[in-house]
């Protein structure tokens, strides 16, 4: 993957979104240049999930300007984003309950060249060796979100939308999804991750946006986050 | 401000007025009909207009569809024929035991029904009343394929001769004007409101301590009480109980009548009985295929317009006063 | 011993063949129905008219072209599976995003239409349909004459059965059927068309109906209604059944068949309501199916 001459990044501007009647994006503006790992921080409901899904192309009801590299992604229907090399791990995980671990693994087809071997996989999460049998569902919640970001990995996408993968977890499975990450991000993976927990974010990241009400307010370098942690705080807290 | 105020008094007061003088010239009309129009075929589109009706007192206002209301309709209208034919029972009779009929059988396939929701629902009256059409097939009474035919119309509380249609028309006219008024009463009662309520969001309306199934099991039994009143009177003032009233195209035709009409609304339902009737009037002397006319205009109403005639209506008339 | 509970062996055998002819029917018509509705969330109630139309293809290729039998019986699917495709891509569709009672609707009034279509044209009599040469012999097996041709029914319809919950259960295409079914948004987010994954589960589905509906053109004659009778059957094995399982659905359909046969034995007039009967019960006992979930 880090041959790739040319690695195109995410340059989101002005995006609005509704769900229904109920307008929640309100000029989302962002960009993730490629190689790099870029956070969105907020609270609950201040649109992070929606800009990931508006992104997507699983929220439609939305307007404003969403390129990757010079593809122009609004105008694309769903199924045709993820083919330019971009992968999703939904918050929850979205692991199928009819599906088996092997099944949900091998499930996302395989859109670029240089995807991750079952084997690399396997090394990568070894938790997840030896289960391909098991219903999807009946894994841990650190295994499904192993599992969901490998089924991923597998596919060859070289930019990843990752929400929320600590939500629930414990703290030595979080640990290992963030030594994961980093093994990604030095394999030139782009990730825009989408994170609550500022430890994770801080050990992972390059920069971090602050996301209210459905728009940016802020954007903070990692080395500068702990001289900025009070004001960082004060956005996340209740 | 003064002026914008009293134009708006003066313009609710003319609603009210208007729809008054409507409700006046509508009454005017049905007392009027006969003399212009055949009785006979007045007497069809006010059994249907009582029929779609009622199948919109559950679909439009509780959100029930249900394919299986023909079993009511026609299996009143077997039970009227029966004992006026067989038992010798008088008019009133007659109609309160087909009536009875109804009540019960919509109990009994309420209860079995409404614990599934949605599509489920749809299929389970459906074959519910499949196995009404079944029986009424094989049982020796009904007269199969024939029907119960040459059903004596008798005299209405032993006096009035009903064997004169223009009479027996205006019977009729009260049956459904009682059975349309009663429809209107329930839905702006506090019960009508409860069910609108679980229309809207079922599970609020559990949460607030309301048990849903059972307010949908009352208002289904109504609905089947009332199509079989408008069962019986199809049936005593055609003379005949036909096998075609309790096949599954009744139920589908009827809630074509209501879709056509416009489900939800208290007239709607009326002006898609009236027109379906006229049209398949009109249709059946030109040897064109009714069935197949019917089909497509359900497919075409379902693409282009859901809110029906007249909602249709209401919806554009809305949309130019709003521009005025 | 030709005689069981009063009943001469021959008259049970051949009602539980006939049974399990009509029951491989009901099982391909509700596996059809079953994953339409999980995938599209549609009743299709077109299923029956689907069905209908299979068998007069197959009988208007033999009649008005002179193709026999086993080429019908594979291009009759394909013609029911195209225009089925094209009526959920260019209608169907529009109704994914209202009230499922729409999408019911309008099947329903499709149904009315080619039903009243081809009564209009072709009448309402039955259109009788040779059974193909090589299968017109059969076997006598003492104490009653088994059909070659009834025995291909039940053996083809069960393979078919078989190879359609192999599809789903067992290969890639079936894995994204399954995932699209619980969520289909992400399915699309993974790069899968699952827009033309819904039009060509519908038209699988509805050829399915119509393969059915050639099987039945040499055992019954081919005539407009002879889906709609199907039809409510076929919705009540699939409220017995429940629609969760693939399996459930074959093996309600089957029984139900060979049920029905038996009380045409026993209980002749009560035959054409047992299915309406144990729907009933079922509904009492378990209101979500034998092998449903509730959804």
């Amino acid at each position: 993957m880090s041959t790739d001459a040319v690695k195109p990044g995410l340059d989101v501007r002005e995006l609005h979104g509704w769900y229904g009647e109920s307008h929640v994006l309100h000029g989302m503006t962002l960009n993730v240049r490629a190689g790099e790992i870029v956070t969105m921080i907020g609270r609950n409901g201040a649109g992070k999930t929606t800009t990931m899904r508006a992104v997507m192309g699983i929220l439609r009801k939305r307007d404003g300007q969403v390129r990757y590299g010079d593809v122009d992604i609004i105008a694309l229907p769903a199924h045709k984003v993820p083919r330019l090399g971009i992968g999703y791990v939904p918050e929850e995980r979205g692991i199928f309950s009819s599906l088996s671990v092997d099944e949900n693994l091998m499930l996302p087809p395989v859109t670029r060249p240089g995807g991750m071997s079952i084997e690399e996989i396997h090394a990568l999460f070894p938790n997840l060796a030896g289960r391909g049998g098991t219903i999807g569902t009946r894994l841990s919640g650190g295994e499904q979100q192993m599992l969901a970001i490998a089924r991923i990995l597998r596919t060859g996408a070289n930019f990843i939308l990752l929400d929320e993968p600590t939500e629930g977890l414990a703290p030595v499975i979080v640990d290992q999804i963030a030594a994961s990450l980093r093994i990604l991000k030095e394999r030139g993976l782009t990730i825009l991750l989408v994170e609550q927990n500022l430890e994770f974010a801080s050990a992972t990241a390059d920069r971090h946006y602050v996301v209210e009400l459905g728009k940016v307010v802020d954007e903070v370098a990692n080395h500068a986050l702990a001289a900025n942690i009070t004001r960082l705080n004060t956005y996340l807290s209740v | 401000m003064s002026v914008q105020s009293t134009t708006t008094t003066g313009l609710s007061r003319a609603g009210v007025s208007k729809r008054m003088l409507f409700f006046i010239g509508l009454v005017a009309a049905a007392l009027a009909a006969p003399f212009f129009v055949y009785p006979l075929f007045l007497m069809k589109i006010l059994c249907f207009v009582l029929f779609a009706s009622a199948v919109n007192l559950v679909l439009g206002f509780a959100g029930l569809l249900s394919l299986g209301h023909a079993a009511f309709f026609g299996g009143a209208a077997y039970v009227a024929a029966h004992s006026a034919k067989v038992w010798g029972f008088p008019f009133e009779l007659a109609i309160l035991s087909a009536v009875a009929f109804s009540t019960l059988l919509g109990f009994v396939f309420g209860f079995l029904s409404i614990r599934r929701q949605g599509i489920y629902f749809a299929m389970i009256t459906l074959a519910l009343a499949q196995m009404i059409y079944f029986l009424a097939i094989q049982m020796p009474f009904t007269g199969g394929e024939d029907g119960i035919t040459a059903v004596p119309r008798g005299r209405l509380f032993g006096v009035v001769d009903l064997g004169d249609s223009l009479t027996m028309y205006y019977v009729v006219l009260a049956l459904v004007a009682f059975g349309l008024f009663v429809i209107w009463r329930t839905v702006h009662s506090p019960f009508g409101h409860v069910l609108a309520a679980i229309k809207e969001n079922e599970a609020r309306a559990t949460s607030l301590g309301l048990q849903p199934n059972r307010y949908k099991l009352i208002a289904f039994t109504l609905s089947a009480a009332l199509s079989g009143l408008a069962g019986a009177l199809k049936a005593i003032s055609f003379q005949v109980a036909s096998l075609l009233d309790v096949t599954w195209h009744m139920s589908g035709e009827v809630v074509l009548m209501t879709l056509i009409g416009g489900m939800g609304t208290l007239i709607g339902p009326g002006i898609g009985a009236a027109f379906v009737v006229a049209m398949e009037h009109y249709l059946s002397t030109s040897g064109l295929p009714i069935t197949f006319i019917i089909g497509v205009i359900f497919m075409v109403c379902v693409m282009l317009f859901r809110k029906g005639i007249y909602g249709e209506l209401r919806a554009w008339y809305l949309r130019r006063a709003g521009r005025d | 011993m030709t005689e069981i509970f009063g009943v001469p062996a021959a008259v049970l055998a051949g009602q539980i063949l006939l049974g399990l002819i009509n029951g491989s029917f009901y099982a391909l018509l509700s596996l059809g129905l079953a994953i339409i509705f999980g995938m599209l969330n549609v009743i299709n109630f077109a299923h029956g008219a689907f069905y209908m139309l299979g068998g007069f293809v197959t009988w208007m290729l033999f009649s008005y072209l002179g193709i026999g039998y086993w080429p019908g019986l594979l291009i009759a699917p394909v013609i029911v599976g195209l225009i089925g495709a094209v009526s959920e891509r260019l209608l169907l569709r529009h109704l994914y995003r209202v009230d499922h009672l729409y999408s019911l609707l309008f099947t329903f009034g499709a149904a009315l239409a080619l039903e009243g279509l081809f009564r209009y044209v072709f009448g309402a009599a039955g259109k009788p349909y040779p059974q193909p040469a090589e299968l017109s012999g059969g076997y006598n097996l003492g104490f009653m004459f088994l059909p070659l041709y009834r025995i291909w029914v039940i053996v083809i319809a069960l393979a078919v059965c078989f190879g359609t919950w192999y599809a789903i259960e067992r290969t890639r295409l079936g894995a994204y059927l399954r995932a699209a079914t619980e969520n289909p948004s992400l399915v699309q987010a993974f790069g899968v068309n699952v827009p033309f994954l819904l039009t060509l589960t519908y038209a699988f589905c509805v050829g399915l109906a119509g393969f059915t509906g050639a099987l039945a053109a040499p055992i019954y004659q081919v005539s407009p209604g002879m889906g709609a009778n199907f039809l409510i059957i076929i919705f009540a094995v699939v409220v017995i059944g429940g629609m969760g399982s693939i399996v459930g659905t074959i093996l309600t359909g089957l029984a139900l068949g060979v049920v029905e046969g038996l009380t045409k034995v026993f209980f002749p007039t009560a035959s054409a309501i047992t299915v309406f009967i144990i729907m009933i019960l079922v509904l009492m006992v378990r209101p979500n199916g034998l092998f449903g979930r509730e959804r």
